[in-house]
C-alpha cells in the first residue's frame, strides 16, 4: 500500500468526522525507519510501526516528574499494548494539536497538569488505535470485532487467530478513524495503578539521555553571557580587546540588553566573557536590598490591602479586642537552582528559527521568538529535549532565556547554531525568583477555642501582572497565585478576610514549584497549629474538627496521622541532650491534597535534623503509584531545602549568592526517611509534581514548636540547621 | 597539545592548559554523559574516575590530568558499575536525570571498595553529589540493593 495514500485517506476521514481526534500527519523530527513504511497514526499522540513498536508522542516536557512515562501509560492502557513495546517521543510545538487542555489553547507544561489534562485525551488516543487494529483483524479473520481479545500487544480470537500489532498496522491504517470510543472502567485497568517502570531510567543511568546542554551540531558555537551586575543596569561601554584575542574566542556579540562571547567551546567562551571590561550604567538599577524591601512590606502589612476573600466581618471581630494570635511570616526570594543551568540552542536560518530546549512553554516561547524576529510562530521550530530539572524556571512568562539566546544569534555574525550556556552563577543571579513575601496573620478564637476571625494580609510581588497571563490570572488587582492556598482556606472560619498588597520592584519573579502555596501553606498551617495550642487541643483533632466541608483533607490527615503513629506516645528526649518533636500539616494544591507528619531532632548546638516524614496523598486515581511516591519524596526534599537553607538576598540591589556554597541545597545526609501513602480514589487524577512541597515547611515548623513552644516565622531556618 | 587517557584510549587534546577536564570531555571528546552543574566541585554532576577514584572533573585543569586513567559514565564498566546501574533501574531512582551520571560514578566507586556500606558511609561518599529532585532515599536504597547483589554474586 502506498503510505501517502493512506495518510490522505485518513485526512479525508478526519476532516469529515472526528471531532476530538486530530490527525497525526508528518510529525516533524520523525526518524526514517524501514520498519515504519506504513505506520498506523490514528491521531497526533500515537504511532504504531509495522515492527509493532508503539510510539507515544508526549505533548508535555519530561523534567523529572515522570510525565513521559505517565502519558505513555494512558495510551498503552487503552491500547492494551505490552509495556516493553512502548517508547516516547517529544511532541512538536503545535498548539492546535498539543495544547494543554487546562491552558485554553496554549501548549506547555506546568501547574502539575500533565496527567490531569491528558487523562481522557490520551486514553481516547490509545482506544481509537486499538479499535482500528481490532476492526482490521475482524475483517482479515472474518470474525465479529466483539469477539477479538487484545492482550499485551497481541490480538487473538478463540478460533485460533493471533496477530501482533505490527502485522495489522497496514490494514488498520485503512480503517476509518473512530469518532467515538469506549474507555475502560477502572476495574479493567492493567497498567494504570500498577507498577510500570519509567521509560527514561536506562538512558538516564548510562549517560545517554540528551539534555539541551548535550546538543552538538555542526558549526555550533557556545555563547556565554555577561549579565548586568544589578537588575535594571544598562551596558554603557565595552572593552573587548583582551577577550577577542583569547584562543577559541570567535566573536563578541553586543545584543539588546547585554553582551555575549561566542567561543569554539564553553571554556573559551567563558574565559572570554570573564575577560570583558564592561562599563555599566547603574543609575536606574535596583538599589534596595532585601532588608529595605521587607521594611516597606511591614509598613504595608499595617494597612488594609485589596480583598481577595471576605467571609463575615473579620475586622469587626478583631477590633473588639480580646486575645489575638498574631504573627508576621517572612519568606525570602528563592532560586529554582535546577541541576542543569539554563541553556538554549538556536539556529537562525533565512526561512525561520530552530530551537533545541528543555521546552516548557511552547506556545509562549514560540510567540515571543516570532515577535522578536518578525516571523510567523510556525516558522519557529522547537525541539523538545529532556530538562535537567526546572521547577517552573523553564516556563518563563517573558521567555527570558530563550529570547536571550535568540537575541544573541540575531546579533551575531556567526550564522551557524549557537548554544547559549549560563554558568551556575548566571543561573542564581539573573533573577526570576519566587518572590519575597510577608504575611501578617491575626486570629481570634471563640469560647470553644475554634477560630472565629482570621485576617491574613499578604505582601509581595505579583508574578502574573504585566505578563500574557495577566488577563486570566489577575482579577480586581488580585493575582490568584499570590493568595492561592490562603484565600481558599479549608478550615471552617466564620469571619475570614484575606488581603493582598502587590508590590513592585525590579527583581524579576516567577513561579517556583507550587507557586503561591510555597508561602501560604506555611503561614496558614503554622497559624492553625498555634490556634490548636492556644485552645489546648491536639493539632490533628483540632484540624479535623474544622474540616467538615473538606472530607479529602480530613481523610489524608487521618491516614498520615495513623501511619505516623500519632496516637502513640512520642519519645521527645534523645541521647546527648537531643530533643525531638513532631508536627503535622495538610494542604491542597493543584487539586491534590497532601498531609505530612514530620519528626525532627534538635541537638544541643541548635542544629536540627528532619528524621522522618510520613506523607498521605489524595491525587485521584493513582496512574503510577511509584512515580507518585517519587514525586512526593522529591517534593518533600525540594521543600525542605528551601525551608532549611533557601534564600536569595539582595544588598544594595546586588544578589549576594552565586553558587551552591552560599545557596546551599539539600544533600543526602539531610534527607529524612519518607513514607508515602496513597489514598484510594475513583476521581480523575490530579497532579503530583508540586503538591508534595507545600506541607513540609509547616510540618517541620510545627515539630520545632512541639520542642520549643514557639513557631519559627522567618525563613529559612538555616542559622540553626546542621 | 596534551595527551590524556580516557575510557581506555589515548586522546590528543588541543586546548588551553587551564581548561577543566569536564569541558575537555564534553566539548573536545564529545563525552556528554558527564554534566556541568556548578564549576566549583560543589555538586558532583561532573564526577569521573581518575585511577579509580571519584573526582570532580570541573575542577581539574587539563594540564593536571597527566597520566591518570580517566573513566567517564560512557566507559564505566565492571561489577560494581553494573550492579549500581541495575539497582538504579530496578528502583527507578532517576527523575530529571541530570545529576545521575555523577551519582552513579560516586556510588560505583564506593561499592568497589566497600561492599557493605552503612548509611553513614553512604552519606560520606555521596555527600558531594547534589540531586535537586531529591532522589536521595532511592539512591540510598539502590546502593544497598547493589551492595547486596555484589555480595551475593561473590558468594
Amino acid at each position: 500500500m502506498n503510505p501517502e495514500l493512506s495518510r490522505r485517506d485518513l485526512l479525508k476521514i478526519a476532516s469529515t468526522g472526528a471531532a476530538m481526534l486530530t490527525l497525526g500527519l508528518f510529525l516533524p523530527g520523525r526518524r526514517a525507519d524501514a520498519a515504519s513504511l506504513a505506520p498506523l497514526e490514528p491521531n497526533a499522540f500515537v504511532r504504531i510501526d509495522s515492527n509493532g513498536r508503539v510510539t507515544v508522542i508526549a505533548k508535555h516536557l519530561e523534567m523529572g516528574q515522570g510525565s513521559h512515562t505517565g502519558l505513555a501509560t494512558l495510551v498503552a492502557e487503552e491500547l492494551d499494548a505490552d509495556w516493553s513495546q512502548v517508547q516516547v517521543e517529544g511532541a512538536a510545538a503545535d498548539a492546535a494539536r498539543y495544547q494543554n487542555l487546562f491552558w485554553g489553547g496554549s501548549q506547555g507544561t506546568g501547574g502539575s497538569s500533565s496527567l490531569a489534562n491528558s487523562w481522557k485525551q490520551l486514553r481516547e488516543a490509545g482506544a481509537s488505535a486499538r479499535l482500528m487494529l481490532v476492526n482490521a483483524a475482524a475483517e482479515r479473520w472474518g470474525v465479529p470485532a466483539a469477539e477479538i481479545r487484545v492482550e499485551r500487544g497481541v490480538l487473538s480470537h478463540r478460533a485460533g487467530h493471533r496477530a501482533g500489532f505490527g502485522e495489522l498496522v497496514e490494514a488498520a491504517a485503512r480503517q476509518p478513524v473512530p469518532t467515538q470510543v469506549k474507555l475502560k472502567s477502572p476495574g479493567e485497568f492493567r497498567l494504570i495503578g500498577r507498577h510500570v517502570p519509567r521509560l527514561d531510567s536506562r538512558d538516564k543511568t548510562t549517560g545517554r539521555a540528551r539534555f539541551t546542554q548535550d546538543v552538538q551540531l555542526l558549526d555550533m558555537l557556545t555563547a556565554v553571557v555577561a549579565h548586568p551586575p544589578r537588575f535594571g543596569a544598562r551596558l554603557r561601554g565595552i572593552d573587548s580587546q583582551a577577550a577577542a584575542k583569547l584562543p577559541g574566542v570567535v566573536e563578541v556579540v553586543r545584543f539588546d540588553h547585554g553582551v555575549a562571547v561566542l567561543g569554539r567551546d564553553f571554556w573559551s567562551a567563558k574565559t572570554g566573557r570573564d575577560a570583558l571590561k564592561l562599563d555599566w550604567d547603574e543609575s536606574a538599577a535596583m538599589s534596595e536590598g532585601s532588608a529595605e524591601l521587607l521594611a516597606s512590606y511591614r509598613g504595608l502589612a499595617s494597612q488594609p490591602g485589596a480583598v481577595a476573600r471576605r467571609l463575615g466581618d473579620a475586622d469587626a471581630i478583631l477590633n473588639r479586642g480580646g486575645r489575638v494570635l498574631e504573627a508576621d511570616f517572612v519568606f525570602p526570594f528563592l532560586a529554582h537552582a535546577a541541576m542543569e543551568p539554563l541553556n538554549c540552542v538556536v539556529h537562525l536560518r533565512p526561512d525561520g528559527c530552530e530551537i533545541w530546549n528543555g521546552e516548557q512553554m511552547q506556545t509562549g516561547d514560540q510567540a515571543a521568538v516570532a515577535k522578536l524576529l518578525g516571523l510567523k510562530p510556525q516558522q519557529v521550530k522547537l525541539n523538545m529535549l529532556y530538562a535537567g530539572g526546572s521547577f517552573g524556571r523553564r516556563a518563563n512568562p517573558a521567555a527570558d532565556y530563550v529570547l536571550e539566546a535568540v537575541s544573541i544569534a540575531r546579533a551575531a555574525r556567526h550564522r551557524g547554531p549557537i548554544k547559549m550556556v549560563w554558568t551556575r552563577e548566571d543561573d542564581l543571579r539573573a533573577g526570576w525568583y519566587r518572590p519575597l513575601y510577608l504575611h501578617r496573620v491575626s486570629v481570634t478564637l471563640d469560647e470553644h477555642g475554634r477560630p472565629l476571625a482570621w485576617r491574613q494580609r499578604i505582601v509581595g510581588q505579583s508574578i502574573m501582572t504585566g505578563t500574557p497571563f495577566e488577563a486570566f490570572g489577575v482579577k480586581n488587582g488580585i493575582d490568584s497565585t499570590s493568595v492561592e492556598g490562603a484565600a481558599n482556606l479549608a478550615y471552617q472560619v466564620p469571619h475570614l478576610q484575606v488581603e493582598l498588597h502587590s508590590t513592585q520592584n525590579q527583581v524579576p519573579v516567577q513561579w517556583w514549584r507550587s507557586v503561591g502555596h510555597t508561602h501560604t501553606a506555611y503561614s496558614t498551617e503554622v497559624m492553625i497549629d498555634q490556634a490548636a495550642r492556644a485552645a489546648r487541643q491536639d493539632p490533628v483533632a483540632y484540624r479535623l474538627a474544622l474540616l467538615d466541608q473538606h472530607p479529602r483533607h480530613a481523610a489524608v490527615l487521618k491516614l498520615a496521622a495513623e501511619r505516623a503513629g500519632w496516637q502513640r506516645p512520642f519519645q521527645q528526649k534523645g541521647p546527648r541532650g537531643l530533643r525531638r518533636g513532631r508536627g503535622v500539616a495538610v494542604h491542597e494544591s493543584f487539586g491534590t491534597v497532601v498531609a505530612q507528619v514530620a519528626e525532627v531532632a534538635l541537638a544541643r548546638d541548635g542544629s536540627l535534623k528532619v528524621e522522618r516524614v510520613v506523607c498521605a496523598v489524595d491525587c485521584g486515581i493513582a496512574v503510577n503509584p511509584d512515580v507518585i511516591r517519587a514525586q512526593l519524596e522529591g517534593g518533600i526534599g525540594y521543600g525542605l531545602a528551601a525551608i532549611l537553607h533557601g534564600a536569595v538576598t539582595l544588598e544594595g540591589g546586588r544578589v549576594q549568592q552565586s553558587n551552591f556554597h552560599d545557596y546551599p541545597v539539600l544533600r543526602i545526609n539531610e534527607m529524612p526517611r519518607i513514607e508515602v501513602h496513597i489514598l484510594p480514589s475513583d476521581r480523575p487524577p490530579s497532579g503530583v509534581g508540586e503538591p508534595g512541597v507545600p506541607p513540609i515547611g509547616p510540618a517541620v515548623a510545627n515539630a520545632l514548636a512541639h520542642i520549643e513552644g514557639r513557631w519559627p516565622t522567618v525563613l529559612p531556618l538555616k542559622t540553626r540547621s546542621a | 597539545m596534551y595527551e590524556i587517557h580516557v575510557n581506555g584510549r589515548a586522546h590528543q587534546v588541543d586546548a588551553a592548559a587551564d581548561t577543566p577536564l569536564l569541558w575537555v570531555l564534553r566539548d573536545h571528546l564529545q563525552l556528554t554523559g558527564t554534566k556541568y552543574g556548578c564549576g566549583m566541585a560543589l555538586c558532583g554532576a561532573c564526577t569521573v574516575w581518575l585511577d579509580g577514584q571519584p573526582n570532580r572533573s570541573c575542577s581539574i585543569p587539563l594540564s593536571a590530568v597527566g597520566k591518570a586513567k580517566v573513566v567517564t559514565i560512557e566507559g564505566a564498566e565492571g561489577r560494581a558499575t553494573q550492579a549500581v546501574q541495575a539497582a538504579w533501574q530496578k528502583l527507578d531512582v532517576v527523575q530529571c536525570g541530570y545529576c545521575q551520571s555523577g551519582q552513579i560514578m560516586s556510588a560505583a566507586a564506593l561499592l568497589s571498595r566497600n561492599q557493605r556500606p552503612s548509611d553513614a558511609e553512604i552519606d560520606a561518599a555521596m555527600g558531594g553529589n547534589i540531586c535537586r529532585c531529591a532522589t536521595y532515599p532511592r539512591i540510598r536504597a539502590a546502593i544497598h540493593e547493589a551492595a547486596k547483589q555484589l555480595r551475593g554474586r561473590r558468594a
